[in-house]
């Protein structure tokens, strides 16, 4: 036994910790996720990055149409146009698939979930916090790419004499619509992500799903395509940011239902997530 | 406290843990030794509920881990110092942490303070020497001031101050009645820290004693014999059923016979004897001979005589 009486007290002079009151649970775990998400600098790249992309590419592809056009402003009219100045959502997208997948699996690649979870070893918390901080920040930054993108190319427009406001018919809902979809991109890799606990499988998994997957389908036969086509997550889910809802082949979703069978996806993607976080070991 | 019952745990058809079942007690700093690969590490997470067990149970002060009201306040561990983000700072690290368990943030700044971390406080860690990165992990296992204190290889990678630093923190953490349990592979760091031992081989508990008992029961006492008469000695000793090895030019380390019978055997047969004395055996030996067949992975021994 060490009976040393020569040592000093370990938590001397420090503030005794105020006595221990009810548990440890999700409004600590909130608290703890909206730190780490802050204090990292890749959520301000990515961010960064998401709104430069997302905005810029909307701007550039507005500006360059609108300037080259042939088209009359009754032509133009006819147009989905709201939607067309959030293409740059398209790209966008995909950095939200990395911010979503980061948002998860930084913390298997850097050790950091080991340590997380033996600080509050009720998983559900955890994952449900971080959920919620996720979805938060990027519900914030998918409408500011949205707004910013559409009031952007409105002013491209306007100079073709197409007037684009958010009181045009189906337009804010559109354009808040945008956002969502982004928050939806997010949430569908932070699923994955969870799922599959590698940043790189996470994010070509999510980039594939919401885009290649598309561009695959492209090469099938038309009635297969016909089949498909509505189902594929980004044409369902971008019937919320569009005025118009008509797709290429098939018949397309409604803006709520596409939206609906889009997040689906996402929920899917993140029970699979939230079966493996709690069960499978740390 | 800590009590492990039939703890097991299978990888696939690897058993890395294997009924395991003790108890490390409080007010004492009880070492978890065991070779590389003995499942020290798997045992830690099972019973911080990282790794969930394939069989058995373990509870920390009398419940699961995961049931702990308030987990910092019941565990401070500190596994792999590695395991943090290293684009975060140390205190926002520490901060993080804090928040799980509602601790104010004063306590963050104390046991930075405390862990002698203040003055980079706000580097981020990755940029952190072994060291710094070490005395990080202590701060956060220090956070919610717990009654147990669990940590695996601590003096990994340390300088001799830090080595010293974490041994003298160890023993007042245990001298102020916590439970202290620290795995190392290093059986001279245990000899110097610990009071208690729990030795693992393959998974399998095999020892689970003081440390003075550990030494007393695992290892042969042995005997160097210096002589001018090397192999006429070295003939009879083996006739007399002991064991001995040549140690260097002028002399044997001899096992299973005493010192006494040694030397009335020169004496008889008029043998030079320039020196006679019993070699200690330390942690080391002690545990090298408990778990020589339990070795997960053994060196080749080069050509030559095995040691």
């Amino acid at each position: 036994m060490s009976a040393m009486t020569d040592t000093p007290a370990v938590f001397g002079g420090m503030t005794p910790l105020p006595e221990a009151s009810g548990r440890a649970g999700f409004s600590g775990a909130l608290r703890s996720e909206w730190t780490k998400i802050r204090s990292v600098k890749s959520t301000t790249w990515t961010l960064a990055a998401a709104i430069i992309i997302g905005v810029g590419i909307s701007a550039l592809g507005n500006w360059g149409q609108a300037n080259h056009t042939t088209e009359t402003a009754a032509q133009l009219a006819q147009k989905d146009l709201v939607q067309r100045t959030m293409f740059g959502i398209i790209l966008g997208q995909l950095v939200m698939v990395v911010f979503g997948a980061l948002a998860v699996t930084a913390e298997y690649s850097t050790g950091m979930i080991r340590t997380s979870l033996s600080a509050q070893p009720r998983r559900g918390n955890v994952f449900l916090a971080k959920l919620v901080v996720l979805t938060v920040v990027a519900f914030v930054v998918g409408e500011i790419i949205s707004f910013a993108s559409f009031f952007i190319g409105a002013h491209f427009w306007a100079t073709k004499g197409v007037s684009l406001s958010l009181s045009t018919h189906g337009a804010l809902q559109a354009v808040a619509g945008g956002g969502l979809y982004l928050v939806g991109a997010a949430l569908l890799a932070f699923g994955i992500g969870a799922a599959l606990r590698h940043t790189a499988g996470a994010i070509t998994l999510g980039v594939a799903l919401l885009f290649v997957i598309n561009i695959i389908t492209n090469f099938m036969p038309t009635s297969w395509q016909q089949d498909i086509d509505k189902w594929l997550p980004y044409n369902a889910g971008s019937q919320v940011w569009a005025t118009q809802h008509t797709a290429d082949v098939g018949t397309a979703f409604g803006a709520w239902a596409g939206f609906g069978v889009y997040i689906g996806y996402a929920v899917i993607a993140l029970l699979a997530g939230l079966w493996v976080f709690q069960r499978r070991d740390a | 406290m800590i009590e492990a019952a039939g703890l097991s745990k299978r990888y696939g058809d690897k058993l890395a843990v294997d009924q395991l079942s003790f108890s490390v007690k409080p007010g004492q700093v009880t070492g978890f030794l065991g070779p590389n690969g003995a499942g020290k590490s798997t045992t830690m997470r099972m019973i911080l509920g990282l790794d969930a067990p394939t069989s058995g149970a373990v509870t920390v002060n009398g419940k699961p881990f995961r049931q702990a009201a308030h987990p910092l306040r019941e565990v401070g561990a500190l596994l792999d110092a590695k395991a943090v983000h290293g684009g975060r700072s140390a205190y926002n690290h520490l901060l993080c942490l804090a928040q799980t368990n509602n601790l104010p943030k004063k306590r963050v700044d104390e046991v930075l303070a405390l862990v002698g971390l203040n003055a980079v406080a706000k580097k981020r860690s990755q940029g952190f020497s072994l060291g710094m990165g070490q005395r990080l992990g202590i701060a956060a296992a220090l956070l919610g001031d717990p009654k147990v204190l669990m940590f695996d290889e601590p003096v990994n990678g340390l300088d001799p101050e830090g080595i010293l630093w974490i041994r003298n923190l160890m023993k007042a953490l245990a001298a102020e009645g916590r439970t202290v349990f620290v795995s190392s592979h290093l059986m001279s760091e245990m000899e110097s820290t610990a009071d208690h031992l729990i030795v693992i081989g393959r998974g399998k508990l095999v020892a689970d004693c003081t440390v003075q008992e550990f030494i007393d029961n695992n290892s042969e006492l042995s005997i160097r014999v210096r002589t001018p008469q090397l192999e006429q000695l070295g003939a009879l000793l083996a006739e007399k059923g002991g064991i001995a090895r040549a140690d260097g030019e002028d002399a044997l380390v001899v096992t299973k016979l005493g010192m006494t019978q040694i030397g009335d055997l020169a004496f008889d047969n008029q043998i030079r004897v320039h020196e006679l004395s019993p070699i200690q055996a330390s942690l080391e030996q002690a545990f090298m001979e408990l778990t020589k067949d339990s070795v997960e992975y053994h060196a080749a021994v080069p050509a030559g005589k095995g040691a």
